[in-house]
């Protein structure tokens, strides 16, 4: 019994010595995840609506090779895209254009993330702007209203209001995706977590702070939930 | 002369016909009709008129000017389509209010918008602002709706959005005032309240054009009716007497089929 509790705190104050340690390395990890994650919603959300108009055109050509482009992106793991992306300029050009160390495989990341979600993203704005009614259009043009007034003044909002939604899920599904990049060794909050138990800052075998990465990952979904929850309340004074 | 000449106006979709060849004209201050059973081409013909679609020929002439004209080879461009299109005012089946603006804002959007290509908007903005303003309080006290100006349309009844988007369609001071079957979306109840909206401004008269189904409303308000059937106009004539006399069969066979 006594070898039980002295035990326990031992393993206490193990614990407590090393959670300041790891603390901040998660602290450092989940920074990288934070900077993966706005710089893809930065990059996919202008790219998404650019790809989404490219899957509208009435240009054949046009539309074909993105609709091509998007069934490509969406159709493969993120995963290899990150792996090709990352390593092919590098072993078939020779050219490792994305440059050495944390910063080159953050470049790769950020391109790959970019691109993948741009092309969900399109998805979504396609059928939130093919889902306004003809009527809203014509309405705008017997009133007089150019196409561009039309789409900001008329259009916009509503698209805006039908994809709330669907791109509340995409973006907390964008915040677990993060952890993707670990494939590349980008020093994201996973891979922070599991330098303890392989052995990082003289700890190894400690399962414990992968557990603790979880507690990251669900403040920052939860924040988002509330954040995107308001949004959509502030969108309820109409209906489309 | 007349406000409103159409002459000889075609529209296809593909190798299907829809107008074969419609001529008609409409004086300044009347109203006109255009009854025909489905399908016949009267919505089609009054999007052709308003823009929505392009006719494969034929004319129209707004005050003697040809706003459309099938055999010009010059293409319009989008500001002299725009230009065109303010001489007509449209108020759809639908309403197609902007569900985001409330009904006041409804109402002036498009003036606003307008006034803003206005040379003299930068210095009198507030001026020209305050009378957009009040001109739309006055359409839509006019139509009844006073107590609902902050009201979004999800808020409304389909005969009080109708009625805003009557209001909506005016604010523009168009020529004519086309309808396109105004109150086919509404409850038997709420069609009265459209009529009774469309009779005042028959009164006051302004230039109307109306698709209508409702046969007692179509003679009591117009002038003139023409009565359209598979693409042609098939008879027409002065409202009261054209509705109690027909010639054709066609519109005999139609007017018994409504009445039933």
């Amino acid at each position: 019994m006594q070898d039980f509790f002295q035990n326990l705190s031992q393993q206490f104050e193990t614990f407590f010595t090393q959670f300041p340690v790891v603390f901040q390395s998660l602290n450092v990890g989940f920074l990288q995840t934070l900077k993966l994650f706005c710089t893809t919603l930065l990059g996919a959300l202008p790219l998404g609506l650019v790809i989404s108009f490219g899957s509208m055109s009435k240009m054949k050509v046009v539309n074909k090779i993105t609709r091509l482009f998007v069934w490509i992106v969406r159709g493969s793991p993120l995963m290899l895209q990150l792996l090709i992306i990352y390593y092919f300029p590098g072993l078939v050009w020779h050219k490792p254009i994305w440059g050495g160390g944390e910063d080159g495989r953050f470049l790769a990341a950020t391109v790959s993330f970019i691109i993948n979600y741009a092309c969900y993203f399109s998805e979504i704005f396609r059928g939130g702007i093919q889902s306004i009614p003809i009527g809203q259009y014509e309405a705008g043009q017997v009133l007089g209203l150019t196409k561009t007034q039309t789409f900001f003044r008329v259009v916009l909002l509503q698209v805006i209001k039908r994809i709330v939604p669907p791109m509340s899920n995409e973006i907390i599904t964008l915040v677990k995706d993060t952890s993707l990049a670990r494939i590349i060794a980008l020093q994201e909050i996973i891979w922070a977590g599991q330098a303890f138990m392989k052995g990082s800052h003289g700890i190894s075998g400690a399962i414990w702070p992968m557990f603790f990465t979880m507690v990251y990952y669900l403040f920052a979904s939860g924040i988002l939930t509330v954040l995107l929850g308001r949004l959509e309340k502030k969108l309820d004074f109409f209906k489309v | 002369m007349a406000i409103l000449e159409v002459r000889n106006l075609h529209k296809s979709f593909g190798k299907h016909e829809v107008l074969k060849g419609i001529s008609f004209s409409l004086e300044k201050g009347n109203v006109l009709s255009i009854i025909g059973s489905s399908g016949s081409g009267k919505t089609t013909l009054l999007r052709c008129i308003t823009f929505l679609e392009t006719a494969t020929s034929g004319k129209i002439l707004v005050d003697g000017d040809a706003i459309f004209d099938g055999e010009s080879t010059v293409k319009p461009n989008a500001k002299m389509r725009r230009e065109k299109q303010l001489n007509f005012g449209l108020v759809f089946q639908q309403f197609n209010l902007f569900p985001q603006y409330n009904v006041l804002n409804n109402v002036t959007l498009a003036p606003r918008l307008r006034a803003k290509e206005r040379e003299d908007y930068k210095q009198n903005k507030k001026q020209i602002l305050a009378e957009i303003d009040a001109k739309a309080r006055t359409l839509l006290e006019k139509m009844g709706l006073s107590d609902k100006l902050d009201f979004y349309p999800c808020q409304l009844s389909g005969g009080q959005q109708q009625r805003v988007s009557i209001a909506r369609a005016m604010a523009l001071e168009p020529k004519i005032l086309f309808f396109d079957e105004p109150t086919s979306a509404l409850d038997p109840e709420l069609t009265g309240e459209i009529l009774k909206v469309i009779r005042e401004l028959a009164d006051e008269h302004m230039t109307m054009v109306i698709v209508t189904h409702e046969m007692t409303f179509a003679k009591e308000v117009s002038d003139y009716i023409v009565f359209m059937d598979g693409g042609v106009i098939a008879e027409e004539g002065a409202a009261k007497e054209l509705i109690e006399h027909p010639k054709t069969e066609r519109l005999q066979a139609f007017l018994s089929k409504i009445s039933d």
